[in-house]
């Protein structure tokens, strides 16, 4: 098992970037998701690492040695893919077992493997057939097989459950986190759907137009999004931005939105003047008499235990998640407030966040000491 | 099960259906059954008129086919010694005795070496071509699939002047080599276009899986596309094999004696003796046989070939 460094990975095609200057470590035995919409270079980033393509430019540190231009055949690396790969010409034994013969492993021992590995992935009873039959969780499982049995450095996998149906894919997702968690292999693993990169992934990074927007921990890149880009990607609905103009002091801990003041974590870094959006969660909008801030409610969206309550607002129109049980008229006008510690504030134009210390009146807002006056 | 339905064909409209099947093999199948019969008659047999569907058969066709013969006057026959073998029977009843061999066998020997040859050939360096094209990135890939092409757009017999004087100062007239390159060269456009369509619809995942699995580029593409391409290789191989065999032009205007296929040669046995229709319908009839055999071998692939790529997996 590995440890994998990008470093300042570049690649491509002609005149078109695929990848723009990536750099992120995925640590030993992390589950690691590359997350982003379809052409955000996510594919092309785990091909590299897999070294079906050689990068432009740039580092691939596999346990400290660069294998940027290394063929795939010299990596020991697994990938799973998408629509499986298994070899159609060949029965679930001998598709298992490929990798192993390559490297002359004895028969015997090849054999020992191959049974181990069915056995781990529930698979003993189709190890005779051929692929061609088989339901797709079984390819599935049949491809992580070929995967599991060289026991290489790090597997890689490129969405591996886009192929599988909506119920089976969330078994999938399970089994597929069990045997990750069993085995402690880093895992390597591309995904367009954010739900499942959070459900799954140790840490995620998120990508878009070939760039690394964030990565991190699912809670951080949820919590404290580093880009718009990402705070709208992740979570759904997704974060609201309530977008406004300004000149911010360093240390300013309200904004104003619209003649009423808001009061954020304390801003850092030097002064600044633009277009700027207020980031907040629907989840961290609450609906209160007393709020100054105020709007209208265009539509709600029963959910069961929460509901989904579209707000016209004079910054924009938000989504806040609340409780079902509380009543909202649509036409209805409300006060509306903000949980101060969980705001982002990004530059508009940029699309960047701003610095907050998150540590100081948030928490204290959060704990309930400040009462907020909106 | 019964009912309705909209996927199946009813009883009625199978029964149509292999009654037409029937119908149009019977209409093809007929002038080929024709060549088999004429080769088991007499020469007599053969023009009677009407023509006889019932007949003694007889191998002399056959035995005229693969032998040299002489007219002996009448008064001599009786004093040559009694027949060695059956063939020389059938001969000295025609008042005739074997002076040897005739060119047949080396003629049809000269067919499998320069048909097979080039179907290897044309099939060996498409396929690479074929893999080439479809993989990788190629410089100007679109302007050489098109020129290679074009090649194709003229009836080859167009350039039969040319490649006769291409031929002459090279040395290769005559030769086998030679028109196993000349068939290989008309085949190979062919070759590569039909392979690359076969490999474009193999997902490149497989071989990317056996190089990830630790094999080299070519060990994938001989593990795994090669098997995979089979279908297409062996259609591929039916049509060049049917075109090299089949052709005559070129075989009568470059080959005239040590490198001359059987299609330029059958026509002159009738030369031989008469009308010796039995003899050239034998000849054609053991003509046909590899073909036959080959398409049959393959036919399985042969049939998944031509409707490739028509049905998404």
């Amino acid at each position: 098992m590995a440890e994998i460094v990008i470093r300042n990975l570049h690649k491509a095609f002609g005149d078109f970037v695929a990848v723009k200057e990536s750099s992120f470590t995925i640590n030993d035995g992390e589950f690691f998701m590359l997350l982003g919409p379809s052409g955000c270079g996510k594919t092309t980033t785990l091909r590299m690492i897999a070294g079906l393509e050689l990068p432009t430019s740039g580092q691939i540190l596999l346990d400290g040695k660069d294998v940027a231009q290394v063929p795939a055949s010299g990596r020991d690396i697994a990938f799973v893919f998408q629509m499986f790969a298994l070899y159609p010409h060949m029965n679930v034994r001998n598709n298992i077992s490929y990798p192993l013969r390559s490297q002359g492993v004895p028969r015997a021992e090849v054999r020992r493997r191959v049974d181990e590995v069915a056995r781990i992935l529930g698979i003993e009873h189709i190890i005779d057939r051929p692929v061609g039959g088989l339901s797709s969780g079984d390819r599935q499982r049949v491809a992580l097989g070929r995967a599991i049995v060289r026991r290489p450095k790090a597997f890689l996998m490129d969405e591996p459950l886009g192929a599988l149906d909506a119920e089976f894919r969330e078994r999938m997702a399970e089994e597929l986190r069990a045997l990750h968690d069993r085995m402690g292999a880093t895992t390597v693993y591309v995904t367009h759907d954010q739900l499942e990169a959070m459900q799954m992934g140790d840490k995620i990074v998120v990508m878009n137009h070939g760039v690394v927007e964030q990565w991190g921990r699912p809670q951080d890149i949820y919590d404290f999004p580093a880009t718009m880009f990402v705070a709208e990607f992740i979570g759904s609905p997704p974060m609201n931005f309530l977008r406004f103009e300004a000149s911010l002091e360093p240390g300013a801990e309200t904004v104003v939105l619209s003649g009423t003041k808001v009061p954020l974590p304390r801003l850092e870094g030097p002064a600044t003047s633009g277009r700027y959006a207020l980031g907040v969660r629907p989840e961290h909008v609450r609906l209160a008499d007393d709020a100054a801030f105020r709007g209208m409610v265009i539509a709600t969206e029963y959910l069961g235990t929460t509901q989904i309550v579209s707000l016209d607002t004079p910054n924009g129109d938000i989504k806040c998640r609340i409780p079902s049980s509380q009543p909202v008229r649509t036409g209805e006008r409300v006060g509306i407030r903000f949980d101060t510690g969980t705001l982002s504030l990004f530059d508009a134009a940029t699309g960047h966040a701003l610095a907050l210390d998150r540590a100081s009146p948030g928490e204290d807002v959060r704990r309930g000491k400040v009462r907020i006056h909106g | 099960m019964s009912g309705y339905s909209i996927t199946e064909p009813s009883a009625g409209q199978k029964w149509v259906a292999g009654v037409l099947v029937a119908l149009y093999a019977l209409v093809t199948l007929l002038p080929l059954a024709w060549i088999v019969a004429t080769s088991f008659k007499s020469p007599a047999d053969s023009i009677a008129y009407p023509p006889k569907v019932i007949f003694d058969p007889t191998i002399e066709g056959y035995v005229n086919l693969f032998t040299t013969r002489t007219r002996i006057p009448a008064d001599q026959i009786d004093s040559l010694p009694p027949p060695a073998n059956f063939a020389e029977q059938i001969v000295r009843d025609q008042g005739m005795m074997i002076t040897g061999p005739s060119r047949y066998g080396a003629r049809f020997l000269n067919s499998v070496i320069i048909g097979f040859g080039s179907t290897f050939l044309s099939i060996f360096l498409g396929t690479l071509a074929a893999y080439a094209f479809s993989r990788f990135r190629v410089p100007l890939k679109d302007d050489l699939m098109f020129f290679i092409l074009s090649t194709r757009m003229m009836p080859p017999i167009a350039v039969a002047i040319p490649i006769f004087l291409m031929f002459r100062s090279l040395g290769l007239s005559d030769t086998h080599l030679g028109m196993i390159l000349l068939y290989t060269a008309v085949n190979i456009s062919l070759a590569v276009w039909l392979l690359k369509g076969f490999i474009d619809e193999i997902p490149r995942e497989y071989e990317e899986a056996a190089l990830i699995d630790g094999y080299t580029r070519f060990q994938a593409f001989y593990k795994v596309v090669l098997p995979q391409a089979a279908t297409g290789i062996a259609s591929t191989a039916i049509f060049c094999l049917i075109f090299a065999w089949n052709e005559y032009a070129f075989a009568v205007l470059l080959t005239s004696g040590v490198a001359q296929t059987a299609p330029p040669f059958i026509p002159t046995i009738i030369g031989v003796g008469g009308q010796d229709w039995p003899a050239v319908a034998a000849g054609a009839t053991l003509f046909l046989i590899p073909v036959v055999v080959f398409t049959v071998l393959l036919r399985k692939h042969l049939l998944r070939g031509i409707t490739f790529g028509a049905v998404r997996k």
